[in-house]
């Protein structure tokens, strides 16, 4: 499946992804504090495991930024 | 143990300072675009968590910027935000929340009369393991 992550073109060679199943396909480390955009909406994390990608779609993914003194 | 080092105009420093003390009594955040190491533009943040204890930056946001440094053919290669009360060091909950190895984290404190800025880099190679390295700032003219 051809798909835009982060700006780049890539194949992920699965029939069927969803969220949660392509941050593992890319080794994403702590993927619960990642946030994801898809063909510019942001996805909500509770749906993480059941919501689909598909082919030519456009993905963002990115670090929750936070901290404290 | 791998050595880094980040470059930083004085003007951009000054923007950080200012940012910072504007912010005031909160903590403030914010990006930092670049090639390499070399640090080009600021991109301040808001801080969602309004207070002088936390930040987090807001995801929309995050995405936005992003988006316009890759125009920019930028990397965003740091992540600032300021202590108001404590040193330019990393907190415990910074440690326990920066998960991302890429940027370098910049702290701008002001503890003191004049701020102070250090930066650091944090891996987290496997679940109980954390290595932090401090990076050398280099303040270009």
């Amino acid at each position: 499946m051809k798909l835009t992550i982060n700006g780049e073109e890539k194949i992920i060679e699965k029939d069927t992804l969803t969220i949660s199943t392509l941050l593992l396909a890319e080794s994403v480390k702590m993927p619960e504090m990642v946030s994801v955009e898809l063909n510019g909406e942001m996805v909500e994390r509770d749906v993480f495991d059941t919501q689909e990608v598909k082919e030519g779609d456009a993905l963002e993914f990115l670090y929750f930024m936070g901290g404290g003194q | 143990m791998e050595r880094y080092s980040f470059s930083i105009s004085k003007e951009i420093a000054e923007e950080l300072e200012t940012h910072a003390k504007a912010g005031l009594p909160n903590e403030t955040c914010g990006y930092l675009g670049g090639k390499d190491d070399v640090v080009t533009t600021f991109y301040p943040m808001v801080n969602v968590d309004a207070s002088p204890e936390h930040f987090s930056f807001d995801p929309e946001e995050q995405f936005a910027v992003v988006k316009e440094a890759r125009s920019k053919k930028e990397d965003l290669i740091g992540v600032y935000h300021s202590h108001p009360e404590t040193p330019a060091r990393l907190s415990e909950e910074d440690i326990n929340l920066f998960n991302d190895p890429n940027p370098t984290y910049i702290i701008v404190s002001l503890k003191d009369e004049e701020p102070s800025m250090n930066g650091f880099k944090v891996f987290k190679p496997s679940n109980d393991e954390i290595q932090i390295v401090k990076v050398e700032l280099k303040r270009e003219n």
